[in-house]
């Protein structure tokens, strides 16, 4: 067990190519892939015994769908409900087959199979043609960037392998993938079922002479080479270990070496990079696309997660900054999309709240017209100009390359929408229109102009508990002091921006998004903030977290309720008791403590305990 | 086990192959996960894939782990296992927590018999992700294993009661992953899930990873996947050294759990250990 280890000389084995097989649902798909790995002689032993017994059960004759749909919905159903993927072999290369659902309703789990796929096997059954989701998954593969696309012509038995039907089903689908600049690389008629034209040739259709589909799977060629593009490397996270400053990211073009200078995100510091820092690995001093590396920088600046790294002596080299971006978007919530919506925009590691400016044309699925629209339906296909808070710096999407892919997330961190982006949009003429605007001063410029920091402060606990009261105290302590701060307390936000809203646990978490959206403009003004508000539930404070970003403190008063209670300054407790006030919290409705606040203020007067908090405030906001 | 050895020496320009791109690949999740899942943990059952793991992890950290590893102890692992743990928490300097499992009495009766000893090991690891409130758990699971496990996402969130919808799974695509909003929940991270079986070996012999003996023939037989010692048995191989290991991996057409007795009792027993919560 010794034997040290001693790769032989030109092993050099490629990553796998994943392939994934689309179509719409019942056209074969699943059939189509346990007869590949059957044929290929790729199933493990035991495998094959245990379909025909799940078979059997179903009082099926021979399911090979069920190699793959292991789940029991999906067998008792016979439909694909998630993505599933599968090593495969094939004439000394490796592949991943991806079964993808086809099934409309599952389209996210088709997407989420498709993404990263080199190639795609569309099947299309001969007979009934081109279907909707036929449509659907082209226009997706076309989305995504997937470059060779195979059409299986499948159960071409039906049609009994007649030359002229199959002509004609094949002149269909060459038409449909035209309309989408596809560009197909094999059309092949064929029974999944059977294994006419899988791995072996048919006898049934002699006249044929194009690829088996391993034939055609074989010509794939292999993912191209990033290494000789312009170097980028979004920063994925920043470590200090041993006192030792380590950006870490992963390279997604071109390479970097020791000595190169770059250039850091959208404030365009430069560094020069000292040193490719690796763990049990062998000492390099270059990374290309695709390694994960942690990069030490001279100076020893900090960057932020989502700051592009680029080489900083070309400007030939650099990527395109805009604040306004068009991008061609797949839609993944069952609401319909609007002009208007709010959403973060991940890019790589950044993240950039976005507003969409315009729906500029939205996907007619039967015609493939692009035509004008105000919204995008479920599932569907728009072009969509995104507007940023700050100027974005992107590289435009290029199928088989792995940068300038965005995802738009809502406000519960869930993928709503896959967006490529396109490029820089030009400004619309009109007014109305949305444009968020970036500042020019950056935040650094400003605390050293305030001497001191920016922050906000969340101050939660039950009604009564003295929030205002300490939030106002801390307050004149600091302004005293020279501090720039704001107090954004809920009776004063209820009586102006949030006078709409009443205490719901929607309209709740309404009041404390706009709350925290409010909050974050000040501090970007370079203020201290304090906001007093109940904020009863974790979910809620963790949505203004998100909002606000790093510079969010919770703070909790932990004043108990009996307490609260006898102060009731309002009169609300009495109130809510006599059930004059519904859902009144810590009487009627939930109040959930901070897990891990902090700050908990209890145990003291007003005074000592506003003491507390602006002392707190000063330490965190100081330079 | 086995010694550690010098790094490889690689010449400069430094064309990644497909260990390079799988190692790339799990050090970004890794990074991902300590970055945007706080408190996190790595689940370390001394097999050879979560050795993988938490080397893997060591190679994302320079060398350390940024946060605690957990062994969610049956009490009857091989005697092997536990001598493993203890030599290599000290060497690789882990910051190792144990968390013990209910006995077999408090499982659902309703799984087959060792279906229902494997649950101890969901309601040990639901116990330890209570206690200390866990918002990410590293899990060393892969696609190849069994079917269920390839209809898995890299971060899989888990809602109240631990369970996996995996009806209603998120989208998960480009290298964006799902981060959990409600509170309650955690996720899952499974930064070896596009591994496949002789990947792992082929990793292991590439940078010498230490791995328990069981997994080497000793009289024609030897373990290719470790549980617990009453439902796990070992398969007929006289592969004695990795090297054999990955020879015979690269001619075997027999399934890597042919040896986990809970996997064959009934066609959906493992997915509903899954479901509920089983890694």
């Amino acid at each position: 067990m010794n034997t040290p280890a001693s790769p032989a000389i030109g092993a050099h084995r490629a990553a796998a190519t994943p392939i994934v097989i689309v179509g719409h649902v019942d056209h074969g798909k699943s059939t189509l892939i346990g007869r590949l790995l059957h044929d290929t002689g790729s199933l493990q032993e035991g495998k094959l015994a245990q379909i025909v017994e799940s078979s059997r059960k179903r009082g099926l004759h021979i399911e090979w769908s069920f190699l793959l749909d292991s789940l029991q919905i999906e067998r008792d159903q016979g439909v694909t409900v998630d993505s599933t993927r599968i090593p495969f072999h094939l004439g000394g290369r490796e592949y991943v087959i991806v079964d993808a659902p086809g099934h409309r309703q599952f389209l996210r789990n088709m997407i989420t199979g498709a993404a990263d796929a080199e190639a795609a096997v569309l099947v299309v059954d001969a007979q009934e043609g081109a279907q909707e989701q036929t449509r659907r998954h082209a226009m997706l593969l076309r989305l995504i960037g997937i470059r060779h696309v195979i059409v299986l012509l499948n159960k071409s038995d039906l049609l009994g392998f007649d030359e002229a039907r199959i002509a004609q089903a094949e002149a269909d689908v060459r038409a449909l993938l035209g309309r989408l600049e596809i560009a197909v690389e094999a059309v092949i008629p064929a029974s999944a079922r059977d294994g006419d034209n899988i791995a072996a040739r048919s006898e049934k259709a002699p006249w044929y002479e194009g690829p088996t589909l391993t034939e055609a799977l074989a010509q794939v060629p292999p993912p191209g080479s990033r290494a000789a593009l312009p170097f980028r490397m979004p920063v994925q996270d920043v470590y200090r270990f041993d006192d030792v400053r380590y950006v870490a990211g992963r390279v997604e073009r071109g390479a970097v070496r020791t000595g190169d200078r770059i250039v850091i995100g959208a404030q365009g510091q430069v560094a020069t990079v000292v040193e490719i820092s690796r763990w049990h690995a062998p000492e390099s001093t270059v990374a290309g696309a695709g390694e994960s590396v942690a990069l030490r920088l001279e100076p020893d600046l900090v960057p932020d997660r989502g700051d592009l790294l680029f080489p900083a002596d070309d400007a030939a080299a650099a990527p395109e900054r805009a604040a306004r971006i068009r991008t061609r978007l797949f839609w993944l919530r069952s609401e319909p999309l609007r002009v208007g919506e709010s959403f973060t925009l991940r890019l790589s590691t950044a993240e950039h709240d976005v507003t969409v400016a315009s729906i500029d044309a939205v996907v007619d699925l039967d015609t493939l017209m692009l035509n004008p629209g105000d919204s995008v339906p479920a599932d569907g296909f728009a072009e969509v100009t995104l507007a940023a808070a700050h100027a974005v710096l992107f590289d435009p999407f290029q199928p088989g390359l792995s940068d300038g892919r965005g995802v738009l997330v809502d406000r519960f961190q869930r993928i709503v929408a896959g967006a490529p982006l396109i490029g820089a949009a030009a400004l619309p003429d009109g007014a109305r229109a949305i444009h968020p605007t970036a500042s020019r001063i950056d935040a650094h410029a400003r605390a050293k102009a305030r001497g001191h920091r920016a922050a906000v402060f969340w101050l939660t606990g039950l009604p009564g508990s003295g929030k205002s009261t300490l939030a106002r105290r801390a307050e004149e302590d600091l302004a005293a002091g020279g501090s720039a701060v704001t107090v954004l307390d809920g009776d004063t936000l209820r009586a102006g921006l949030c006078s709409d809203l009443g205490f719901s646990p929607e309209e709740r978490r309404e009041n404390i998004r706009r709350a925290a959206h409010v909050a974050k403009i000040l501090a970007e003004s370079g203020q201290a903030v304090i906001v007093a508000l109940v904020s009863p539930l974790r979910a809620d404070r963790e949505m203004a977290r998100q909002i606000v970003g790093e510079s969010f403190h919770e703070i909790f008063v932990d004043t108990p309720l009996a307490t609260c209670e006898a102060r009731d300054p309002k009169g609300l407790y009495a109130a809510a008791k006599a059930g004059k006030i519904p859902e009144f919290t810590g009487v009627s409705a939930p109040y959930e403590a901070p897990d891990a606040p902090a700050l908990v203020l209890a145990d003291g007067d007003a005074a000592a305990l506003a003491e507390r908090l602006a002392a707190f405030i000063r330490r965190e906001v100081a330079l | 086990m086995i010694s550690h050895s010098e790094p490889r020496v690689m010449p400069e320009s430094h064309v990644m192959d497909d260990l390079d791109q799988l190692e790339a690949q799990s050090v970004f999740i890794l990074r991902e996960a300590y970055r945007k899942l706080r408190p996190l943990a790595l689940l370390w059952s001394l097999g050879k894939d979560s050795n993988v793991m938490v080397w893997l992890a060591r190679k994302a950290f320079m060398g350390r782990l940024p946060f605690p590893v957990m062994h969610v102890d049956t009490g009857k692992k091989f005697p092997e296992m536990y001598a493993f743990r203890t030599e290599y928490a000290k060497k690789w300097n882990l910051d190792l927590m144990l968390g013990d499992c209910p006995p077999v009495e408090e499982i659902d009766p309703s799984l087959p018999p060792a279906a229902r000893s494997a649950a101890r090991k969901t309601a040990g690891l639901a116990k330890l992700i209570e206690t200390h409130r866990l918002r990410g758990v590293i899990a060393g699971i892969r696609r190849d294993e069994q079917a269920t496990r390839a209809k898995e996402r890299v971060f899989s969130p888990r809602g109240a009661g631990h369970r996996w919808d995996v009806r209603n799974q998120p989208p998960e695509f480009w290298d964006q992953y799902a981060t959990p909003y409600e509170d309650g929940m955690h996720v899952r991270v499974h930064p070896l899930l596009a591994w496949r079986e002789i990947d792992i070996w082929r990793y292991i012999e590439r940078e010498n990873i230490p791995l328990v003996d069981l997994y080497f023939a000793k009289n024609g037989k030897r373990y290719r996947s470790l549980g617990d010692s009453d439902i796990t048995f070992p398969v007929e191989s006289n592969a004695a050294t990795v090297a054999e290991v990955i020879a015979e991996l690269e001619t075997s057409k027999t399934s890597e759990r042919a040896g986990r007795a809970m996997d064959h009792e009934a066609e959906d027993a493992f997915e509903r250990l899954r479901v509920a919560g089983y890694l």
